[in-house]
């Protein structure tokens, strides 16, 4: 900038004069920027469980080392539990999940049991605890949790013969829940 | 005759060699101790740089879950298998994803959040250092007199505060 | 009953809210005229209705009528009665009624102040003022409403306020209580302070505002006549902050003080910018220098009190002060984003109007030492904000989310603090439009060399961190600078003949604002040694023990003596507790009774440590488990913090300093008073 020097009795406005009109529309570009990232962000964060729609592939590798994947299940009802060892609620639906299990097995309905954020024998002995039989493996680096946005444990996906996704399930699951929307699901 | 004094020096010296070792071997199986191992402090150490894959915000150390327990528990077991630090910092990221750990890595998009500050303060270091370098353009003789004359207000501030030693608000009610 | 009372009274003072805008629009032009007087007695009679609405909630909660979800979830009947108050802010919902009346108390205050040359301002100070109330009473009354009963509709639970058709009430039988670490001295203090710091900078904001709005804002007049609020805020923020840190220390169990936790960072950067403010203002006024760059600084601190908000009151980033989302982070996003833009707008475009008085007339000058102070504040401001969103922002780019721990801040803020002592500590000696450097070399050299000194005696004592020398060094020296100034004060008052205490005090009558000032750097100082301290030689360890065993640390030894557990508050809350003898180098300090509670209701546990204070060090120790079977084993921590109580100490020196930087003159208010003595009944001097 060319040095002026004022004129007497004017006063000097080095200030304004500075702020050039791209310097002003540069501050506004950045402030509407972020406050554009940061609204994006933060509604990224309060998305809700997927609760409709084509149910996100994936694939989990149990326990036993068995390899399943989701869209290999069409054509089956698949019921998609979220859980962890450390997780009290958790703890109170497993009998209730492993029976309906047991009762809907070979009636073309599968069920899947996710581990979230655990530890491999904290989780194996959660499984020989309440005897469940259905395959479970952990969900590394929550690709499966993030993909349906889960917000916590446990929770519930049922996914009809299509691939579809047809609720979800936040909290516990007490009776008759489950075995009233298998039974609505294999009638589809 | 002379072999007997060597048959039992001989002997002698077996038996102590064979004490000696069993002494050791006794020496070496230590009395089961309240401490483990591997000591708390090392698993604390370890489990400081990481933080609690569940809860939001809280290190591992200090985490009082019955999760954090148990995770830590699984540090001391990876630790007395022999597993370094590095790998077990490896094993939680591969796990539970890098937000497990308590400092974020300077590589990838991570390595932003390191550098947007450095740029952000050299930028306004800039800012300012152009900023006192064109108020400062004057020589001082014309810029004490034109300070006088340039606006009505800087006359009510005429007075050198500094000066006169009173900096105290102008007079006027409290409120 | 007295709940509907309560939320019709909200409503009206909504309603009032809204009028006195209008009403101030309306007479903006007449600044005498019925409709400024009308807004005016509109924003007072808000209060009053506002304070009614608080008092029904209070009433609720203290009486216990569980059918008002909000005393449901706070208050319980085991509680003690001034417990069951401070529920008041202890969830989402009563907590943003309370920053709604403490705001509508300060906008009243304002009413009730005397507007002479500034009356301009007044209107705009109402839209801007009570726009911000509006905002929160329109959150209290549809988003997060403290009034709202549970009935039951068919089989499920509905909150509302007025009965719903079909609807029953459901009248739980007792309440779940105030989350249990929230029952603590720190905690009961540190929401109240907080606001109150956050609300008083809302009115500077509204005078800057006005002052850009009316074109008034190339005189100072609206910085000098805030100047006492911008304080009062500042000093409660800073109080709610350290009341924050010590509660965490007591109550958290990890034997610190601050996690830069994104709710810690959101109420923290207020401060920054407003300390940034506090001090550039002066600029202003004594040089008219600055004039934008100090409505920058107020737009910033405005809006990152917003923000502060915002971040603790809608779980958006979660952290130890979660509460559950709602639909009050959109309605707070919106309004910080059209404030905040606004505010920037009106400033653009007003640019032509704020006019510097003055160059800088040298390099090395109060001036420039302030614009360097505020370039650190601001460092540390953006780096905290960056720290503190990147999170979500990595997330939103790579699906992952990283966490941004202490590690970060340390490295990235612990250099720009060290600036910012060393700035305070010479900033001072700098005079206004020029300072010779020959001078500045004369009065430094001496606390420079002594506090060499210092840290050669610390590296002596074996003392080899580098960094922690420096930290000690710098200490020493802005230290030795601050008493230096006192002394020469003293000094130059001895020469009339007054002894040194009569000097001192002659000092602060005099010259309250300087020499508070300095006080407060003092404790600044003071409260940056305990940093020091624990940053760099905390020493911890942990350890399982028998009843009889010992846990070494340092010079100290712990003896695990006994373990019990029993029963408070009606079996609601079941305690450990475990009782250790404390040795030093062999000799019996203390016995010592660390805590562990369960509270049944809440399914809480809490922490309580067992902490022996001495100036030199803290000696935190904490139960960390026992076996359950037996009793036979018990897990201890023991923190060694050093000097952590300086940061206590610091903290109330930091807030006796600004009380005589704040108070005013004599001279002023016997001005006051006599400008009021008919109202009052004096007769006139």
């Amino acid at each position: 900038m060319a040095q002026t020097f004022p004129l007497e009795g004017e006063a000097p406005s080095q200030q304004s004069g500075f702020l050039r009109n791209y310097w002003r529309g540069l501050a506004v570009a950045l402030v509407v920027a972020l406050l554009a990232l940061l609204g994006w962000g933060l509604q990224a964060q309060a998305g809700d469980p997927v609760e409709a729609g084509a149910a996100p592939d994936f694939s989990l590798t149990t326990f036993e080392g068995e390899t399943i994947t989701l869209s290999e299940l069409k054509g089956q009802v698949v019921i998609i539990n979220f859980w962890a060892s450390w997780c009290p609620p958790c703890r109170e639906e497993a009998p209730y999940l492993e029976a309906t299990w047991r009762k809907y097995k070979d009636q073309g309905v599968v069920f899947l049991g996710v581990d979230y954020v655990d530890a491999k024998p904290n989780a194996l002995a959660y499984l020989d605890e309440f005897d469940i039989t259905y395959p479970n493996g952990p969900d590394i680096a929550q690709r499966i949790a993030k993909a349906y946005r889960i917000k916590g444990v446990p929770e519930t996906f049922y996914i009809d013969k299509r691939g579809q996704v047809r609720g979800v399930q936040i909290g516990p699951l007490y009776p008759p829940t489950l075995d009233d929307k298998i039974d609505e699901l294999l009638a589809d | 005759m002379r072999v007997k004094p060597m048959k039992s020096l001989l002997t002698m010296v077996i038996v102590l060699l064979a004490a000696g070792i069993i002494l050791a071997a006794l020496a070496s199986v230590q009395p089961v101790k309240a401490q483990n191992p591997v000591s708390d402090d090392e698993v604390n150490a370890v489990a400081k740089q990481l933080y609690c894959p569940v809860c939001e915000n809280t290190p591992l150390d200090v985490c009082p879950t019955q999760a954090c327990k148990d995770w830590r528990e699984m540090i001391r077991q990876q630790l007395i298998q022999g597993w370094t630090e590095e790998q077990v910092k490896d094993y939680f990221v591969a796990n539970y994803g890098p937000r497990v750990l308590a400092q974020p890595p300077a590589k990838g998009f991570s390595a932003l959040v390191w550098v947007l500050p450095v740029i952000g303060l050299a930028g306004g270091g800039l800012l300012l250092w152009q900023l006192l370098r064109r108020w400062q353009h004057r020589p001082p003789a014309a810029g004490s007199d034109f300070s006088l004359i340039a606006g009505p207000r800087s006359c009510s501030r005429g007075r050198d505060p500094a000066r006169s030693g009173v900096t105290g608000p102008a007079p006027g009610p409290p409120w | 009953m007295i709940n509907d009372f309560g939320f019709i009274s909200l409503a009206l003072s909504g309603l009032a809210s809204l009028y006195a805008i209008y009403a101030a629009l309306c007479g903006r032009d007449d600044l005498t005229g019925p409709w400024l007087a009308s807004a005016r007695r509109a924003v007072l009679t808000g209060f009053g209705l506002l304070t009614v609405a608080i008092l029904s909630v209070v009433y609720n909660l203290v009486s216990g009528d569980f059918q008002v979800n909000y005393a449901y979830q706070t208050s319980a009947i085991a509680m003690p009665t001034f417990l069951k108050v401070t529920a008041l802010w202890g969830g989402q919902e009563g907590s943003i009624l309370f920053w709604t009346w403490l705001m509508s108390a300060f906008t009243a205050a304002v009413m009730v102040r005397k507007w002479d040359r500034d009356r301009a301002l007044m209107p705009w100070v109402i839209v801007v003022a009570v726009g911000t109330l509006l905002f929160f009473q329109v959150v209290s009354m549809f988003i997060a409403n403290p009034f709202e009963r549970l009935w039951f509709v068919g089989e499920e639970v509905v909150q509302s306020v007025w009965q719903p058709a079909q609807g029953l009430p459901a009248i739980p039988g007792d309440g779940q209580g105030l989350n249990p670490l929230l029952r603590h001295p720190g905690m009961i203090g540190h929401p109240p302070t907080l606001y109150l710091g956050f609300v008083g900078f809302v009115i500077p904001y509204a005078f800057a505002m006005a002052a850009l709005i009316t074109g008034q804002a190339n005189d100072a007049a609206w910085i000098q006549t805030t100047r006492r609020w911008t304080l009062v805020a500042w000093l409660f923020l800073s109080i709610g902050l350290i009341l924050g840190g010590r509660w965490a220390y007591d109550v958290l169990g990890w034997g610190g003080y601050w996690g830069w936790d994104p709710v810690e960072n959101a109420s923290f950067m207020p401060w920054l910018t407003g300390t940034a403010f506090l001090h550039s203002a002066m600029i202003q006024e004594k040089r008219g220098m600055l004039k934008v760059w100090n409505m920058i600084l107020i737009i910033l601190t405005y809006s990152l009190v917003m923000f502060g908000t915002f971040i603790t009151r809608s779980g958006v980033i979660s952290s130890v002060h979660s509460f559950a989302q709602s639909a009050i982070g959109p309605a707070f996003f919106a309004f910080i984003s059209v404030t905040f833009l606004a505010s920037l707008w009106l400033l653009l475009t007003r640019l032509k109007t704020l006019k510097s008085d003055h160059e800088l007339d040298a390099l090395l000058s109060r001036e420039s030492i302030f614009l360097l102070q505020n370039w650190l504040f601001l460092g540390i401001t953006f780096a905290t904000f960056w720290g503190t969103i990147f999170p979500m922002i990595s997330e939103l780019f790579t699906g992952e989310k990283i966490t941004v721990g202490p590690p970060f801040y340390n490295k990235v803020n612990g250099p720009l603090f060290a600036g910012l002592v060393l700035t305070m500590g010479i900033a001072p000696l700098f005079a206004w439009r020029k300072q010779s450097a020959v001078r500045l070399g004369r009065q430094l050299w001496l606390p420079f060399g002594l506090a060499l000194i210092i840290g050669l005696g610390l590296l002596l004592t074996g003392i080899y961190d580098l960094l922690a020398l420096f930290g000690y060094w710098l200490v020493a020296f802005v230290g030795l600078t601050i008493l230096w100034e006192f002394g020469k004060g003293i000094r130059a008052r001895m020469k009339h003949g007054e002894n040194p205490g009569v000097a001192l005090g002659r000092l602060f009558a005099r010259n309250r604002r300087r020499y508070g000032g300095y006080v407060v750097h003092l404790g600044v100082v003071m409260m940056a040694l305990g940093v020091v301290g624990t940053n760099f030689f905390q020493q911890e360890t942990q350890g399982m023990l028998a009843p009889g065993e010992s846990l070494q640390l340092d010079r100290y030894t712990l003896t695990y003596e006994t373990l019990r557990r029993y029963e408070q508050e009606g079996g609601d809350r079941q305690v450990t507790e475990a009782t250790v003898s404390l040795y030093r180098e062999g000799q019996f300090l203390k016995t010592l009774r660390p805590h562990k509670d369960f509270f049944v209701s809440s399914g809480q546990p809490l922490s309580n440590p067992a902490v022996l204070s001495r100036p030199g060090e803290d000696v935190y120790v904490l139960l960390v488990a026992w076996e359950e079977v037996g009793l036979t084993g018990s897990t201890f921590k023991i923190y060694l913090n050093p000097l952590v109580n300086w940061i206590w100490l610091g903290g109330l020196v930091l807030i006796a300093g600004t009380l005589l930087a704040a108070w005013p003159e004599r001279q002023a208010v016997i001005s006051w008073v006599e400008a009021r003595s008919p109202a009052l009944g004096v007769p006139a001097k």
